[in-house]
């Protein structure tokens, strides 16, 4: 039976259901060709939701709806995450969509119902929330890929992202099948308990297997990473944004739920399976994103690389790892928005600033907004002091504590290669000429965001404890 | 006993309705012998104790899908022959297909190999309802993802309608207005040439000299 306390528990996904729908419902009457209504509402709703998640934050962990939801500490963090990236994400796009000239309300909306999806997804407690938070997820993405519909890039790279996404979903269906063939149950915690004594049957080893694939392919970890680059490229940038960041927050507390609250007694078959992945990952993301001449397509394979970074989190098997993982997934997010965001800034009407010469000399047009870029790509690259550094090092030092010295060696290795892409950008900014010196067109909220992201970056690398220090606690809660 | 006979009917009557869906040539008398089909399996699962499921195919597939079937069938000049074209070539395909779906079919009937959980299926007493039984489990436990589940859908209609639907500039209407307003000059420019020299090859002079030395621009 429901209770008044189940109906609480969710009430921010409620009002964020709820206002998604007043919002579809005013944007038709809307005839204000900036869509402001629609816009400021948005953020409303996401300032809100972000309230109510703080406020109605348990002190221990709540579980509604017969065990299917789950609101701990990691829930909390993590939403968080999400709702500052996603008013970000927002403020970007409306920016975007506004200079471009193809602004529908629809987008807003269907953002909402994304970040309704990754808030479903982060607080999942049974194999079918995990998949249908992902499916509300990954449906409103391929709407927002396609929506330029004039752009046969962006109709090429929705048609690439939902094949094999739905492919994907075939897959992560048919473990959690297989998975719930062995346990009777839905609910992850029930599956740990009752798998927590024998792990030896091979049709719970093939359900992970088709789990982790799943997982692997949200996440975007090589070899079921085909999708990453094109979609990234195709998409408009500002989707690009949108799902470059926030959805990997959600992504990883897909892989925690499944992985660690649900099979966590599989710890070992799963482990080996991560170090594959990741080592695979950190080689082509940081090998292949060196050839690349667009900034988009080198981001997308930069993704790549920073997930196998925040799988070798993961799979060290303990709390801080986990923590680690967390820390970096959250950092990455907001790196990934800020470079992005960056890309936005230089675009203008009918034309995307998405190619590395684009960057050239960028110094000169505006040293301000050069370091900026200069401190996202430090930071990505892991130099100290910027945030990741921290994070980078932080990982390491849990993947070391865990007994997997060679496997911190080489993802070192790999990191060291990837300096070189994200030092070239930097090059081009401040050593070579500008092809064209093109003032840089933007308004105050822009530049005021963008100037806020980057500083962001600066300020918390000065002073990493407090973040970090919530990421242990959580986790250290939920382990 | 009677419930076997009852079973026994139904399964003899979908089989065959079945078969002759897919041999009859009428393509209407398909349609009616799938509609066939979908009560005798509907029957069966009322005998399931399965009645939501049963009354559910009715109702969708009876009443609404397959009308619509009905009238695409009817509407639609379907050209038969052109269907029927290659049943030898694909036959291999298909016989094979049959025998591996027949064997994995096999396969699950026998299951054990993985260790499953096989349970027989528990008997009710004739007031039991499964209607309110799937009812109280869908609007109590499953209330939060039956929820997500009609969240996806409306945002698979928000989809939908974005990415199809056109807006009113964009549709080619007339504007009488605009139509009567018209000067000639917004259609037509006359442009003042040179007159060419004829060229020393006969074929070009023809071609030169059938050449309007207007062009005409059309207003967008």
């Amino acid at each position: 039976m429901i209770s008044i306390t189940d109906i609480m528990t969710v009430a921010p996904e409620i009002f964020m259901l709820t206002m998604a729908c007043l919002i579809l419902v005013l944007d038709t009457f809307s005839n204000d060709p900036q869509r402001r209504l629609t816009y400021y509402l948005s953020q409303l709703t996401l300032v809100v939701t972000a309230v109510l998640v703080s406020q109605l934050s348990p002190e221990q962990t709540a579980y509604a709806f017969g065990n299917s939801y789950i609101d701990d500490g990691m829930a909390t963090v993590l939403k968080e995450g999400v709702f500052i990236i996603g008013f970000f994400a927002f403020l970007y796009s409306h920016e975007y969509l506004k200079e471009h000239g193809w602004l529908k309300g629809e987008y807003f909306v269907l953002g909402l119902f994304a970040i309704l999806g990754e808030m479903i997804l982060i607080s999942a407690y049974s194999l079918l929330t995990v998949y249908l938070g992902l499916e509300l997820l990954s449906l409103s993405l391929y709407a927002m890929v396609a929506m330029h519909r004039k752009s046969t890039a962006a109709s090429e790279a929705a048609m690439k992202y939902f094949v094999l996404g739905a492919m994907a979903s075939g897959m992560l269906l048919y473990g959690m099948s297989m998975i719930y063939g062995v346990t009777g149950s839905l609910q992850l915690e029930t599956i740990a308990t009752t798998i927590e004594n024998d792990t030896s049957n091979i049709l719970l080893v093939f359900g992970l297997v088709f789990v982790l694939v799943g997982i692997a392919f949200k996440l975007g970890a090589v070899p079921f990473h085909m999708w990453v680059p094109d979609v990234y490229q195709g998409s408009p940038t500002c989707v690009t944004l949108f799902l470059a960041s926030a959805p990997k927050l959600a992504a990883f507390a897909m892989a925690m739920r499944l992985l660690v609250d649900g099979l966590q007694p599989m710890l070992d078959n799963w482990q080996q399976m991560l170090i594959i992945l990741s080592i695979l990952s950190m080689a082509t993301g940081n090998i292949v994103a060196i050839s690349q001449t667009n900034i988009k397509r080198m981001l997308a394979y930069s993704a790549i690389a920073h997930i196998g970074f925040l799988l070798l989190g993961l799979l060290s098997g303990t709390a801080s790892g986990y923590a680690g993982s967390m820390f970096y997934v959250i950092i990455y997010a907001l790196m990934s928005m800020g470079a992005f965001g960056m890309v936005i800034l230089l675009g203008r009407k009918d034309f995307e600033a998405d190619e590395l010469a684009h960057f050239k000399g960028l110094s000169d047009r505006s040293p301000w907004f050069a370091f900026m870029m200069l401190i996202l790509m430090f930071s990505m690259a892991g130099v100290p002091p910027f945030l990741g550094f921290w994070a980078k090092w932080f990982v390491l030092k849990e993947l070391v504590d865990a007994g997997f010295v060679w496997l911190a060696a080489t993802a070192v290795f790999f990191s060291i290669i990837g300096v070189y892409y994200y030092l070239h950008v930097i090059k081009l900014m401040y050593f070579d000429k500008a092809d064209s010196m093109t003032a840089i067109k933007a308004s105050k909220q822009m530049r005021f965001a963008l100037s806020v992201n980057g500083l962001a970056l600066l300020i918390l690398g000065l002073m990493p404890g407090a973040l970090l220090a919530i990421c242990i606690s959580v986790m250290s809660i939920a382990a | 006993m009677i419930e076997q006979t009852v079973f026994y009917i139904f399964s003899a009557l979908l089989l065959m309705s079945a078969g002759l869906m897919i041999t009859v040539r009428n393509p209407v008398f398909a349609a009616l012998f799938l509609i066939l089909t979908f009560f005798s399996s509907s029957a069966i699962w009322l005998l399931l104790e399965a009645e939501f499921l049963a009354i559910t195919l009715v109702v969708v597939y009876v009443g609404a899908v397959m009308v619509l079937f009905m009238f695409v069938v009817m509407m639609l000049d379907i050209n038969l022959s052109a269907m029927r074209e290659g049943f030898a070539k694909y036959l291999p395909i298909g016989v094979l297909v049959a025998i591996l779906m027949a064997l994995s079919m096999g396969l699950v009937i026998n299951a054990g190999e993985f260790g499953l959980v096989s349970d027989s299926i528990q008997r009710h007493s004739a007031d039991y309802s499964n209607t309110s039984e799937l009812g109280l489990a869908l609007y109590t436990n499953y209330l939060y993802p039956f929820e997500i589940a009609g969240a996806i859908l409306l945002v698979a209609i928000i989809a939908a309608i974005a990415l199809t639907m056109r807006s009113p500039r964009s549709t080619k209407t007339q504007k009488p207005g605009n139509q009567v307003a018209v000067k000639s000059t917004d259609r037509l420019r006359i442009v003042k040439m040179k007159v060419e020299k004829p060229a020393d090859d006969p074929e070009e002079v023809s071609k030169k000299d059938s050449e309007v030395t207007t062009v005409v621009k059309e207003s967008p």
